[in-house]
């Protein structure tokens, strides 16, 4: 049954949706590849990273560890822990891509924080057009970004100057409101704000994220007929 | 291969595989609905840990900065159904006005 009050969205309305934060995605992308030409990483190997792992926080986190002198293994751990998140978003999205396996394999590369986020329709179901068009804008900002701070430098300057970084809470925080239909739901914000801020200074980074996953157990306290019209008496 | 290339090489894999999981395993089908109820508080409990790293996250530790008065203000823009656009502008707009006026 569709929802009347609800239209449905397409690739076009994924682009729209991210295309406020591309300008700061490419602005972190040539800060990632001024770093990492800095940490001796060199031309190419920055900009492979950026096409293949396309994930800015552990990109960044790899690259500054290489960049202090740090070992190899540091910088592999860093960004696996980072990038652990995209097991239960995977987990998330995984119902709703019902194409090839190929359709199923590009869209999820293309799954990042954002392109999740807007793809995201409230009660756990998720559009994958949207996801596929947010990502494929995602995915040309990091990488355009990546080869200009590779190739140009320190063009822009630092992203914070422009206050880029405050840009992605802001994003998550107007994605996050909409989310907030029902106690349980706001339960859940909560309580994974609160696993994330309390393990921040006693962790490695990615663990307080995909610690935070785990308040979506709050699911559990529910009966599984909750959400359904018929409820069979199981 | 240098440091660089076998970092590349490993985490992409890694990278690769970790997002491929679940659409490959279980791409296309409902999942239990024991873990629907579960998987629909997914979005609301990692967004709200996403805005909370994003806004307080330092270096292992949590900092007050001018990320903070930006993020309040996107807040505000919210609450009055401001479009995502200008939300997003807002907070990079305030936060940068106030590194630029505090140096």
């Amino acid at each position: 049954m569709s929802d009347p009050a609800r239209e449905e969205r397409s690739h076009r309305d994924g682009v729209r949706a991210v295309a406020p934060l591309a300008i700061a995605v490419v602005g972190f992308g040539v800060s990632y590849g001024v770093l990492a030409r800095a940490a001796g990483m060199g031309v190419l190997a920055p900009i492979v990273m950026s096409m293949t792992t396309f994930a800015g926080s552990a990109q960044f986190a790899a690259a500054s560890i290489l960049d202090v002198g740090g070992t190899v293994a540091a910088a592999i751990t860093a960004a696996v822990l980072l990038n652990a998140r995209y097991g239960p978003i995977g987990v998330s999205v995984a119902p709703w891509l019902t194409g090839s396996t190929l359709s199923r394999f590009l869209h999820a590369q293309l799954t990042v924080d954002e392109s999740w986020a807007v793809a995201a329709e409230g009660d756990g179901r998720f559009n994958p057009q949207v996801l596929l068009g947010a990502g494929v804008t995602l995915y040309a900002a990091w990488v355009v970004g990546t080869v200009l701070g590779v190739a140009f430098g320190d063009v822009i300057g630092d992203p914070s100057t422009w206050g880029l970084d405050a840009a992605f809470p802001a994003l998550f925080l107007a994605l996050l409101v909409p989310q907030l239909r029902d106690r349980r739901a706001k339960e859940a914000a909560i309580l994974g704000a609160g696993i994330a801020l309390v393990l921040t200074p006693f962790t490695p980074a990615g663990v307080p994220i995909i610690a935070a996953a785990g308040a979506c157990l709050l699911g559990l306290l529910d009966r599984p007929t909750a959400r359904t019209d018929e409820g069979s008496a199981t | 291969m240098s440091d660089a290339w076998i970092v590349v090489l490993v985490v992409g894999v890694v990278t690769i595989a970790i997002k491929a999981l679940g659409p490959m395993l279980l791409g296309g089908k409902p999942l239990p609905e024991r873990v629907t109820g579960v998987v629909a508080l997914l979005a609301p409990a990692l967004l709200a840990a996403l805005v909370a790293v994003n806004t307080f996250g330092g270096d292992q530790e949590l900092v007050l900065d001018a990320r903070v008065p930006g993020v309040l203000a996107a807040a505000v823009a919210i609450k009055l159904k401001a479009p995502v656009l200008i939300v997003v502008v807002v907070a990079a707009v305030v936060t940068a006005g106030i590194r630029a006026v505090t140096g």
